[in-house]
Parts: structure tokens; C-alpha cells; sequence
């Protein structure tokens, strides 16, 4: 307890400076993943893509961010158990954001895929199994959390794989693809903007002191869907098209109308995002927090404080601005032969099912359900040619990350407690 | 500092572009035989030996690419196109570009002198083979578009009525190979008989261009209705 009274401010300011790094990484590192298929299949420019990312990744993470937050916070260990040693928990939080931020450091100068989920939740439970005790870790909790990451990417490849079917049968296959598209995008757009606005008010905007029940949360989410898929279709509406209609150009055609689509799916993975990968950052930030102001008492309810999602909201959208860009582009540069009636679909699926995580406070990897969701289109004969061998990439990674990130948590969680404790 | 993503290695060069390309290099190369005809009946034989050396090189290239593009289907590629369906119709086309070369092979190593009462019916029906040549040229310029609407739909309506004008091309190519070599039949006692034999052949070999152009039209009408 004393030394939660001596160093309490030290080890927030500590906490705080980790974690808006570890915020700027998300933003300059992970938010290409979520962005660059929108640019690479030609919806979005670059400077448009770094624009929706910063409102919607903001956003996402300032309004939807709280109950993964919650989740790393409290969710992994059981605090209960560490009511004599609260300072240990203090230390292992900060050595995870250590942790993490560095093995994001190296995996991205070496140029190899890092989740930064997976690092944070390596990390934490890490430091807790092998610094702490085997005990305090809730492993019913955490073996949830790996079923998300098996999960998320099968559900986004099965809704992709379902919405883009549907687009082949009411619009692709048609005799006049062109007619029914007008008339069907802008229900893909109510879908987008429903599902998000759903899930985002269901979970409870309390924190900011917006607290709905369901029927309230459906009713604004019906609303939204209906105000993005008017604003849609009028501007479906203005389009010019050149009624050629040469074979080769009515495809063209059919892909402006898409990428009108495309936009508002962009933003609303650039929301899942920021939603989901913001706790990545503030989430040890927040158990430090609230541990030193309840004076070392661990409370497992207090939510989560506005300022903390305020510091990763920015962070992310720092980290954006200065690195985004470049990283952006060299992603979107390799989505080749991805159209936008293929990449809504893919994005659509993707963001629906995080923002679904986010709400279940299950913290997932962006990327790799993004991946599910491609290759869902990919199943349904989207796309002309994916590599499988990404599969083969993203196992690996798991392998390496999860360990490097405990490893790393371990070592600065010993390096803390001799500093402090000795 | 380097980047990667797994979305970077996801997405995998699609092989429609270097089909389409080999199957543009196929009907050139298959084309340069109308011209050659030209030179054989004019008897001009140095114009026919460069068109000759000209067919060759053409098919060559052709082989390049048929090479490249199966050096680029790594068993861990998943394409919207079967592989299988994929390496049979690049087989197909390519069998078309060989049996040009053959074609003009075999008549400029024995500078086959052809009946002057044939040449124009000849001509015709070389024409006639070429423009099979041709409409398998068109269908397989679909592909992109068939992938694109998902093998279903418009395009997949208008794939198949380009495959049945194919086949109409190549039965009325056969019809036409019937009638010269009934006309070929009544001179041939009074023609060289080994030159005979080696007629025979081309106008065979010429039949058989419309063929593969057909068996090409028949692998992606079975690709279609998948």
C-alpha cells in the first residue's frame, strides 16, 4: 500500500506516456489493416483514408471503446486475489504496455505482422501466470478470448461470404445490373450503418453519460441506417453515367455505386477499429489508474474514465497523421483486383463483427478478421486469385507474438518490482 | 522501415491478364498464315520462309507464356477459376499456336506447290479455320468479365452464344475440308503422289486449327455451367 501512496502519481504518468506510445503505434502501425482495402480498391484516396480514419477511429474509440478496455483491465485477472500485493498489478500492467509497445517496435522495423492484440494479451497474461501466480489469471476468461480469435475470422468470412452472394443474385447476375444496384446499394448502406450504430448503443454509451435501453438503442440505430442510406442514394442519385454501356464500361459503372457503398463501410471499419484496438493501449493504463486512486484498493467496477479513453483516441489519431499515411499506401498498393462490390462485403463483415467484439468486450485482431472476410468473398468466386499461404502467416505470428509479449511483460515486470519493491 | 501485412501477401496476381495475353499471342501467330498461304501460292519461297521463321517465333513466345503462367499457380493460390479448368484451357489454346507451326512447317520444307484450281477455295477455308481462331480470341476475353459476375447471369448468356457461333464455324470447317478434298481427290492421280499425301496433311492440320479452337469454346462452356 505504501508504495502505491509514494509512487501512485509516478506510476500513472508512467502508465499514461507507455500507452499513448502504445496508441500511436495502433494508429501508425494497425489502422493501415483496417483502411487499406478501401484505398487499394480505389473508394477512397489516401488523403481521404487518413480523413475517415481520424474521425471514425476517434470515434470509435472514444464511444465504443470501453468494454474491451474493461476486458484487459480487470477482465483477465482476478483482482480479488491480489488484494494484498495491489503494486504488483501496477507493475505488471505498465511492463505489459512495455512489452507490447516494444515488440511492436521491432516486429514493425524487421517488417514482420504483429497484432497488437495479441501482444497486449500476451503480455498481461504473462506477467500474471509467470511474475504473479498461475492462479490469479482467469483462464476461463482468457480461453474465450483466444476463441474470439478464431472465431471473428470464420464469422466475418461466413458474412462476407453471404453478403456478397447476395450481391451476385439481386445485382451482379441481372439483366440490368446497373437499375438494381441504384435501387439496392443504398439498403447495403442502411445495413452498414445499422449494424454499427447497433451495436455501438446497445453496449451502453454511459461514460459519456448516454445510458439507453434497447428499444431506444434500436430505434436510433434504425434511424441512422435510414439517414446514411438516403444521404446514399441521393448521392447514387446525382451520378452520371455514361450509358455507353459498353460491356466493359457498364462493370465500371457498377463499381462507382459500389464505391459509394464502399465509403461508409470504410468509416465503419475505421469505427470497429479505433473501437476494439484502443483498449490495446489504455486498458493497462486504466488498471493502474484505478488502483492508485482508490489508494491501492482493487475495485473491479468502477467503468472506465473518460480522460483514459481520451488519451487513446488520441494517441491513435497522432500515430495516424505521422506514420498512417506512408503505411496506408504501402498497403493499399499490394490489394490488387479488389473492386468496390467486392470490398464492401469484405469490410461490411469485418466491421460488423468487431464492433460485435467490441461490445462483448472481447478484444480481437482487426487484421486477421479482416482477412476472414476476403477470403469470404474469395469462397463465393469473388475474387480472381488469393494466396492461402497468408493462413500460414497469421498461425505463425500467433506462435511468435504470444510468447515474445509474455516474454518481453515478464522481464519488465521483474525489472519493475526490483526497482520499486526492493 | 519495412511494413508488412498479412492483407499485403493476401491478394495474389490474378492469371487472367497472361491468359488473355497468351491466347492474343495464339491468334497472331495463327493469323500469319493467311499471308503465308499468300506467299505459298505465289510460290514466292523466300517471302515464305521469313513468314515461316515469323509462325515459329510467335509460337515460341507463346510457349513463354504458357511456361510463365504455370510457373505462377503455386498449390497454395485460391482462384475464383478451377486450377485444373484453368491449366486444360491453356493447354487447349496453346495446341492451336503449335499446329499453326506445323502447318507452316511442313509445307515450306517441301515448298509444297498446291493445285492452282485450289487456291481460292483454300484460301477460303483457311479464313474460315482462322476466324474459329478468333471467336475462341473473344470468348476468352470474357474471362475477367465472367469472374466478375460470377460465372452467372448476362454474361455467362452472352459467353455461350459467342461458343455455339464457334461451333457453328467449326462444322461448317468441316463441311468445307470434306468438299476439297473431294476436289483434291478427282486431280490427285495426276499430281506428285508423296506432294499429295503432304496436301492431304495441311488441309487436315488446318481443320485441326478450327478444332482446337473449338475444344477451347467447349472447356469454358463446361466452366460456365459449373
Amino acid at each position: 500500500m505504501e508504495i502505491i501512496s509514494e509512487y501512485g502519481y509516478l506510476f500513472i504518468i508512467l502508465a499514461a506516456i507507455v500507452g499513448f506510445i502504445m496508441a500511436f503505434g495502433v494508429g501508425a502501425n494497425d489502422v493501415a489493416n483496417a483502411m487499406g482495402t478501401s484505398v487499394g480498391a480505389g473508394a477512397l484516396t489516401i488523403k481521404q483514408a487518413v480523413v475517415v480514419a481520424m474521425v471514425f477511429e476517434f470515434a470509435g474509440a472514444f464511444l465504443a471503446g470501453g468494454q474491451v478496455t474493461a476486458t484487459i483491465r480487470k477482465g483477465i485477472i482476478d483482482a480479488n486475489q491480489m488484494v494484498d500485493t495491489p503494486e504488483l498489478l501496477v507493475y505488471g500492467m505498465i511492463a505489459a504496455l512495455l512489452a507490447a509497445g516494444i515488440w511492436l517496435l521491432i516486429a514493425t522495423w524487421f517488417g514482420w505482422p504483429v497484432s497488437t492484440t495479441h501482444s497486449i494479451v500476451g503480455a498481461v497474461v504473462g506477467f500474471a501466470a509467470v511474475g504473479i501466480s498461475a492462479e490469479i489469471v482467469q483462464w476461463s476468461k482468457v480461453g474465450s478470448i483466444v476463441m474470439s480469435w478464431v472465431v471473428s475470422p470464420l464469422m466475418a468470412g461466413t458474412l462476407s461470404f453471404l453478403l456478397f452472394t447476395s450481391v451476385q443474385k439481386l445485382i451482379i447476375n441481372r439483366d440490368d445490373p446497373l437499375k438494381y444496384a441504384k435501387r439496392y446499394v443504398p439498403f447495403y448502406m442502411f445495413l452498414a450503418g445499422f449494424m454499427i450504430a447497433l451495436v455501438t448503443l446497445f453496449k451502453g454509451l454511459k461514460h459519456i453519460g448516454l445510458d439507453l435501453n434497447f428499444q431506444d438503442s434500436f430505434l436510433i440505430a434504425v434511424l441512422s441506417g435510414i439517414v446514411i442510406a438516403v444521404i446514399g442514394a441521393i448521392i447514387i442519385g446525382r451520378m452520371k453515367f455514361e450509358p455507353s454501356a459498353d460491356k466493359d464500361y457498364h462493370y465500371a459503372n457498377l463499381e462507382r455505386i459500389f464505391a459509394v457503398l464502399m465509403i461508409v463501410t470504410a468509416c465503419g471499419m475505421a469505427f470497429a477499429h479505433g473501437s476494439n484496438d484502443v483498449a490495446n493501449a489504455i486498458g493497462p493504463l486504466a488498471a493502474v489508474v484505478s488502483i492508485v486512486q482508490s489508494g491501492g484498493e482493487i475495485s473491479g467496477t468502477s467503468a472506465t474514465d473518460v480522460k483514459i479513453l481520451l488519451l487513446g483516441a488520441t494517441g491513435i489519431v497522432f500515430g495516424l497523421i505521422i506514420f498512417g499515411k506512408r503505411v496506408i499506401t504501402t498497403v493499399g498498393k499490394k490489394i490488387t483486383e479488389l473492386t468496390p462490390s467486392r470490398g464492401f462485403a469484405a469490410e461490411l463483415a469485418a466491421a460488423t463483427t468487431v464492433v460485435i467484439a467490441s461490445g462483448t468486450g472481447l478484444p480481437i485482431s482487426t487484421t486477421h478478421t479482416l482477412v476472414g472476410a476476403v477470403l469470404g468473398v474469395g469462397l463465393a468466386r469473388g475474387i480472381a486469385a488469393l494466396n492461402l499461404s497468408v493462413i500460414r502467416t497469421i498461425v505463425l505470428s500467433w506462435i511468435i507474438t504470444l510468447p515474445a509479449g509474455a516474454g518481453l511483460s515478464i522481464v519488465f515486470f521483474y525489472i519493475l518490482k526490483t526497482i520499486f519493491s526492493a | 522501415m519495412a511494413f508488412s501485412s498479412p492483407l499485403s501477401v493476401l491478394f495474389a496476381r490474378s492469371p487472367i491478364q497472361p491468359m488473355q495475353d497468351h491466347v492474343k499471342k495464339v491468334y497472331e501467330c495463327t493469323k500469319t498464315l493467311k499471308p503465308f498461304m499468300e506467299a505459298v501460292f505465289a510460290e514466292d519461297w523466300d517471302r515464305v520462309l521469313k513468314l515461316q521463321k515469323e509462325i515459329s517465333k510467335l509460337e515460341n513466345e507463346a510457349d513463354d507464356m504458357k511456361r510463365s503462367i504455370r510457373m505462377h499457380l503455386p498449390k497454395g493460390l485460391f482462384m475464383a477459376i478451377d486450377r485444373r479448368d484453368l491449366l486444360d484451357l491453356l493447354s487447349r489454346q496453346d495446341r492451336i499456336a503449335n499446329k499453326a507451326k506445323d502447318i507452316a512447317g511442313v509445307i515450306t520444307g517441301r515448298s509444297l506447290i498446291f493445285p492452282k484450281s485450289l487456291h481460292a477455295d483454300i484460301s477460303v477455308y483457311l479464313d474460315r479455320c482462322i476466324e474459329a481462331c478468333n471467336f475462341a480470341l473473344k470468348a476468352i476475353n470474357e474471362l475477367d468479365e465472367l469472374i466478375t459476375s460470377g460465372f452467372k447471369g448476362q454474361e455467362s448468356k452472352f459467353v455461350e452464344k459467342l461458343i455455339d457461333e464457334l461451333d457453328e464455324i467449326e462444322n461448317d470447317t468441316d463441311k468445307k475440308q470434306v468438299l476439297l478434298r473431294a476436289q483434291l481427290l478427282k486431280m490427285e492421280k495426276d499430281l506428285p503422289p508423296i506432294d499429295v499425301m503432304f496436301m492431304y496433311e495441311s488441309i487436315d492440320w488446318m481443320g485441326g486449327l478450327a478444332d482446337n479452337a473449338q475444344l477451347v469454346g467447349d472447356r469454358l462452356e463446361l466452366m460456365v455451367s459449373r
